[in-house]
């Protein structure tokens, strides 16, 4: 555990997420994304404990089915369970989803739309899939997708990351609150996107035979959202 | 100089608040109260509103030392919330805003609890935690709007606490929110509750199904734990939620502030726990006391400060309630600056 703790105090700090350290590293000569989850310091200790490494465990396990799945998630190098850091391939040469789609509505190029359908498509494909391993992933954002040497057109591959708040579960309802968070991180970071959005539905519906029992799903939990009343 | 009276009435508290430019003047409130073990009820509400809201108004005029002549517009709530209260106070505004002969305005209850706590704590572009009986909100302004980035899927943090309350019978003067609190100060073994966050969303239900389901009683009536112990259990648990969910918007959104506004938000134990992020972080908390945070007048008067500044104003016909809010609501302001 020292011996993790020196090696990132060295380490190059690539972001503090919401709830972990995100370290840029070499190991062994490869480029490597070190994942640490440090104790937070506002919860209850055993509180803190019980998440922290419910989440590493988690991260890993999710990360490993969907690789086994051939849905693209980071390779795994090595993890220590006592510091709770994961040490993962680097995805080099990418930007988040969040990022592109960020350029691409400030671009003015006549493929602009294109482009957004395009990815939006890819999303929705790759959430069918992993749906369809039973991975619910818990956290999808825009910035938990990265895209593999963007802008190089079909080229260009997703990978999922962030597997913190994921579980593993059949039921379309997990699914459903899975695409609904979703969709509400999405129209709040990508303002005017709603026909996007339907896009990345219908290409999600297209991509999985049980598709439509999720989809159904989401619209009652967007139902009961909009139902819920609001008092005080 | 420009003075706006607030009306505000949307739950269990009525309160009437007058502001000048910034300079809250008065802000007297009245707190409808139920016996332990009962929440309140919509026409019970609207009764207590009724019978005191004159004698408030009355007030709010006599401590900022106002005649009806110096108002220069009449904002009220026109939701979310509660029906009947709501129509209640609506009445009253409307009704003074005639007689006056001034300008009526129709303010956002959540809007309103923004705007106070911007004004009171002088942040700038807070992400916002809104937590109070019926809301639980993770808030940011972009793009000329305000824009919920996270939210309960299913009851709110106030609601789950008063709800509690009720099952081990906890008394709701003056609040059962501020009892919770108290007693959780002398527990001290903590007891693991069913935790459930979502991304940037929480939910609460599974907590309170597990306390309601004969949890709390059996392991009181065992003495497995104290009421005590389980009021500090609860609160560790749902504000460690409500912090995750901030610092994942904050970490979502590049933001460095957070404001916290509603009812709940005068709990020190969830302002302290935020705090504690924050400072991790390097980022700044903004809370203010019961005062502002719990519903009141000055509120709704703050924000119909900010429109009518600008230009609004609610025709009579117009002049509807609502208990529902929309997702997002627009603002009448420019954009914070980022
Ligand atoms: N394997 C990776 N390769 C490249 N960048 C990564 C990788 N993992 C994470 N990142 C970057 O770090 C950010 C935060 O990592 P993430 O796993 O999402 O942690 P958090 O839970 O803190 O959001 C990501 O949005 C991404 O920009
Ligand atoms: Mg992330």
């Amino acid at each position: 555990m020292m011996a993790v703790s020196e090696f990132l105090s060295r380490a190059e700090l690539l972001k503090q997420g919401a709830e972990a350290r995100v370290y840029r590293v070499q190991l062994l000569g490869r480029p490597t994304i070190v994942k640490e989850r440090f104790p937070k310091l506002y919860r209850h200790p055993e509180l803190d404990k019980k998440l922290t490494h419910r989440r590493t465990v988690q991260e890993v396990r999710s990360i490993l089915r969907c690789r086994r799945a051939g849905i693209p998630a980071p390779s795994l190098y090595f993890v220590d369970y006592t510091s709770h850091c994961i040490f993962m391939e680097d995805v080099v040469n990418s930007c988040t989803v969040r990022d592109h789609i960020a350029l691409l509505q400030r671009s003015d190029s006549p493929q602009q739309l294109e482009h957004l359908e395009h990815l939006a498509e890819q999303v929705g494909r790759l959430l069918a899939q992993m749906h369809d391993e039973d991975v619910i992933h818990g956290d999808l954002t825009t910035s938990n997708i990265l895209l593999r040497a963007p802008g190089s057109g079909s080229g260009s591959e997703l990978v999922l990351i962030d597997f913190g708040l994921s579980y593993i579960s059949a039921l379309p309802e997990d699914k459903g609150v899975d695409l609904y968070v979703l969709e509400k991180a999405f129209l709040s970071t990508h303002p005017h996107t709603e026909p996007l959005f339907e896009k990345l539905l219908q290409s999600y519906t297209c991509s999985s035979p049980r598709a439509t029992a999720v989809i159904n799903k989401l619209d009652e939990v967007r139902l009961r959202g909009r139902k819920r009343s609001m008092v005080g | 100089m420009t003075v706006v009276i607030g009306f505000e009435g949307s739950a269990n508290k009525i309160g009437i608040g007058i502001i000048r430019d910034g300079e809250v003047l008065s802000n007297p409130r009245r707190t409808y109260i139920t016996p332990p073990g009962q929440g309140f009820m919509p026409s019970d509400t609207a009764r207590h509103h009724r019978a005191v809201i004159l004698t408030v108004l009355k007030e709010a005029l006599d401590q900022a030392g106002l005649k009806p002549a110096d108002i220069d517009c009449v904002a009220y709530t026109k939701g979310p919330g509660m029906g009947a209260p709501l129509v209640t106070v609506a009445l009253v505004a409307r009704t003074v805003a005639q007689l006056w002969g001034k300008p009526l305005l129709g303010v956002n209850h959540c809007v309103g609890h923004i705007e106070m706590g911007r004004l009171i704590t002088k942040a700038n572009n807070p992400t916002v935690l809104y937590v109070s009986g019926g809301n639980t909100q993770v808030i940011a302004y972009s793009e000329r709007r305000y824009r919920i980035f996270g939210e309960t899927i299913d009851i709110a943090v106030g609601n789950c606490l008063d709800r509690f309350a009720r099952v081990i019978k906890i008394s709701n003067d003056p609040s059962p929110g501020y009892n919770i609190e108290q007693m959780a100060k002398k527990g001290s073994q903590y007891v693991e509750l069913p935790y459930t966050v979502k991304g940037m969303d929480v939910s609460f239900s599974g907590i309170l199904s597990y306390i309601e389901v004969s949890s709390a009683h059996k392991m009181l009536s065992s003495g497995q734990c104290t009421a005590e112990d389980l009021c500090f259990s609860l609160q560790e648990t749902l504000f460690s939620m409500l912090v995750e969910i901030t610092e994942r918007a904050m970490a979502h959104c590049g933001s460095q502030e957070v404001l916290i506004v509603g009812g709940v938000g005068c709990n020190l134990r969830l302002q302290e726990m935020m705090d504690v992020m924050c400072k991790e972080r390097g980022a700044k908390l903004f809370a203010t006391d019961e005062r502002f945070c719990i519903d009141n007048g000055a509120m709704i008067a703050q924000a119909g400060w900010e429109m009518f500044r600008s230009g609004h104003v609610t025709e009579l016909k117009d002049s509807w309630i609502t208990q529902r809010s929309l997702c997002l609501f627009t603002t009448w302001r420019t954009p914070w600056v980022i």
